[in-house]
């Protein structure tokens, strides 16, 4: 058995593409869930938003792929408004319902073949994304060549990704980080605890918490760019329902309301992804056998590894509840 | 309450620490009583210099009349309490008169200024503000953020502001020394840092008075107050409405502890059924046959027995 192949594949999906925008994503969603209590179940609508909004600059409009971040922002400014008018000023259920059915609805119309001709059908965008890479190639990465140092190998392109991505993980985690010491924070946090208390003092609460909504969108939207401009082209069963609770299982894992687990916790889920993973194939490769039944088969790897990551999610929140960076007092005043 | 600061430092507003001394009665409480001396005490009465008034106000869940109030005035610079058995509407009416629920028909002004249609959240810049009969401490955020919350007019309350420090630190170390002020005063300094659900039910109701006050209001009006909390704090929260008074604020408050209304209110208006069925001071309202009629039924102290009737 392979056990250093195993470990080297999960640390550099550790620190992956992957792990990289579900981190963009993850910081988005901390602001909405963790801080302002907002329950968004469709965080891949808005990375959907940001995805068709670079995908479609040079595939379907013609113009130059930068343009495409404004695009992007455009869209998941409009969805969240969409989304938080009708139900910010209900009970935080009711925007779970909305979010989750809105990112469907999403996912629904971009697959259309009605709008075939805006959004790519099934097939999706792609040639949209070689302005992107020509900026890494021009600062001297090759494409096809390798980098990096001892097995963090590299190809050019890759790294190139990795570079951008972590860099947007970084901006973001700053800025979020800055705003939640600062008295907007302080408010998103005060309506999380008590909404009318919070208006009681004079603070217009529907006002902020559309705030949290469409920020932490626009910062998903930058996770689905992100996610467009690697893969270079978008693939509308990307931004199912499990992306979205993927993001949300990775940000719980890493601590909510903590800016250093949103971004350690989805790269923990993709270790640990790649950990699992790889050492079931390695079982399968010298099958258990009891009798003639095989106890593991290479089509039930993909399904087991699920099942055991819930196992682990379900341990994690009965023995460390607060996520492995979040705050263990806070946690501890659940009455109101 | 700016130009009370001043004063704060020369005269202890609030000092619980002699309950059994003989109050001395302050300048504001003999002018609140002065200003009420006058007026005569009857439902809906005029009052020579209302901050609050209200007019008409109705509000129906479905079939039941919770609030049917005629006219409603607050005396400014007074403690008036509002109170009535369970159901009289109390609650309901306060939640009318601070935006968190919208009358059916009638209008109301605050200080001079119509609050037809005014948001909820703009009560407190205005100087109208509340606190809730089950305290809501935000218990996940330390005692000074609480505090410091409750400031009105927040520079880094803008998120485009929120970004950069140098933009609101300066207001920001005003508001602290503010708020530290308030939790000396209330003798909550020593959990400055510890999480509001760490702190005692009272202690919570002292936060949320505290914090109300960082809005700089002109009139509080305090839900329930006294409600579960121990005799002892009982005292220093009598103390400390009182000591709002002697700040220059108007104070209106529901109570059903009547120690606590007999002791320290100026004026008394009694709610029963939704409607305002006695006012006057606190030893008009003991002896007023109504009240008693209100709280034990018209047929008290008569023998239930038919054949006596």
């Amino acid at each position: 058995m392979d056990i250093g192949g195993v470990l080297e594949n999960a640390i550099l999906q550790f620190i992956g593409f992957n792990a990289c925008y579900y981190a963009i994503a993850a910081i988005g969603l901390n602001v909405q869930f963790g801080y302002a209590g907002l329950l968004n179940f469709g965080q891949a609508g808005f990375m959907a938003a940001g995805a068709y909004g670079v995908g479609q600059t040079a595939s379907i409009f013609g113009i130059s792929l930068w343009w495409g971040v404004l695009i992007g922002i455009g869209y998941s400014v409009f969805l969240g408004l969409l989304m938080g008018v009708p139900t910010l000023r209900l009970r935080a259920d009711y925007l779970a319902i909305v979010t989750i059915a809105s990112a469907e609805i999403v996912r629904l119309i971009v697959r259309s073949v009605k709008f075939r001709d805006q959004f790519g059908g099934t097939d999706g965008l792609k040639d949209f994304a070689d302005t992107f890479q020509q900026v890494g190639i021009n600062l001297g990465l090759d494409s096809a060549g390798e980098y990096g140092f001892w097995f963090f190998q590299f190809s050019g392109r890759t790294l190139w990704n990795l570079i951008v991505g972590w860099s947007l993980v970084a901006i973001f985690g700053v800025v979020v980080w800055l705003l939640m010491k600062s008295p907007w924070g302080r408010v998103l946090k005060a309506i999380r605890e008590d909404e009318d208390a919070v208006r009681s003092l004079g603070k217009n609460v529907f006002s902020y918490k559309m705030q949290a909504l469409v920020l932490g969108g626009v910062i998903g939207s930058f996770a689905g760019m992100m996610l467009a401009l690697g893969n270079a082209n978008v693939q509308p069963d990307n931004f199912s329902r499990d992306l979205t609770f993927f993001v949300l299982t990775g940000l719980v894992l890493g601590g909510v309301a903590k800016v250093t687990g949103s971004i350690i916790g989805p790269m923990v889920f993709w270790g640990i992804y790649s950990l699992l993973d790889g050492f079931l194939r390695e079982l399968v490769d010298k099958p258990v056998r009891i009798g003639d039944f095989r106890l593991l088969q290479s089509t039930d790897v993909g399904v087991v590894v699920f099942m055991v990551m819930g196992i682990l999610l379900v341990l994690l929140m009965v023995y460390r509840p607060q996520g492995l960076f979040g705050n263990k007092k806070e946690m501890a005043f659940e009455g109101r | 309450m700016k130009d009370a600061d001043d004063q704060s430092a020369t005269e202890p507003v609030a000092t619980p620490d002699d309950p059994h001394a003989p109050r001395v009665l302050s300048e504001y409480a003999k002018a609140a009583k002065a200003a009420l001396a006058g007026v005569s005490p009857e439902p809906g009465v005029a009052k020579p210099d209302p901050i609050l008034v209200a007019d008409g106000i109705r509000r129906a869940f479905g079939g039941i009349v919770a609030v049917d109030v005629d006219h409603f005035e607050v005396q400014r610079g007074s403690i008036t309490a509002l109170i009535g058995p369970n159901g009289a509407g109390k609650t309901t009416f306060f939640n009318l008169m601070t935006g968190f629920d919208k009358p059916n028909t009638g209008r109301w002004s605050f200080d001079g200024a119509s609050m037809d249609g005014v948001a909820t959240h703009r009560m407190a810049s205005r100087g109208m503000v509340r606190t809730f009969q089950l305290t809501k401490s935000l218990t996940k955020l330390p005692v000074i953020e609480n505090m410091k919350l409750g400031a009105t007019g927040q520079i880094g309350e803008k998120w485009w502001n929120g970004l950069f420090p140098g933009r609101w630190k300066k207001q920001e170390a005003e508001i602290e020394a503010r708020a530290d002020e308030l939790l000396t005063r209330f003798k909550l300094d020593h959990m400055r840092d510890e999480y509001a659900g760490a702190l005692s039910g009272g202690q919570r109701k002292l936060l949320e008075m505290a914090r109300a006050l960082m809005t700089d209001p002109t009139l509080v009006m305090l839900d329930e107050p006294m409600a579960g909390v121990n005799p002892a704090l009982k005292q220093s929260l009598n103390q400390h409405v009182r000591g709002l008074r002697d700040l220059g604020m108007t104070v209106l408050f529901v109570e059903h502890d009547m120690d606590m209304v007999h002791d320290i209110s100026d004026w008394v208006i009694v709610m029963a059924e939704g409607q305002v069925i006695a006012e006057g001071t606190p030893d008009d309202i003991s002896s007023n046959p109504a009240v008693i009629d209100a709280y034990l039924g018209a047929h008290q102290g008569k023998t239930l027995l038919e054949d006596q009737v």
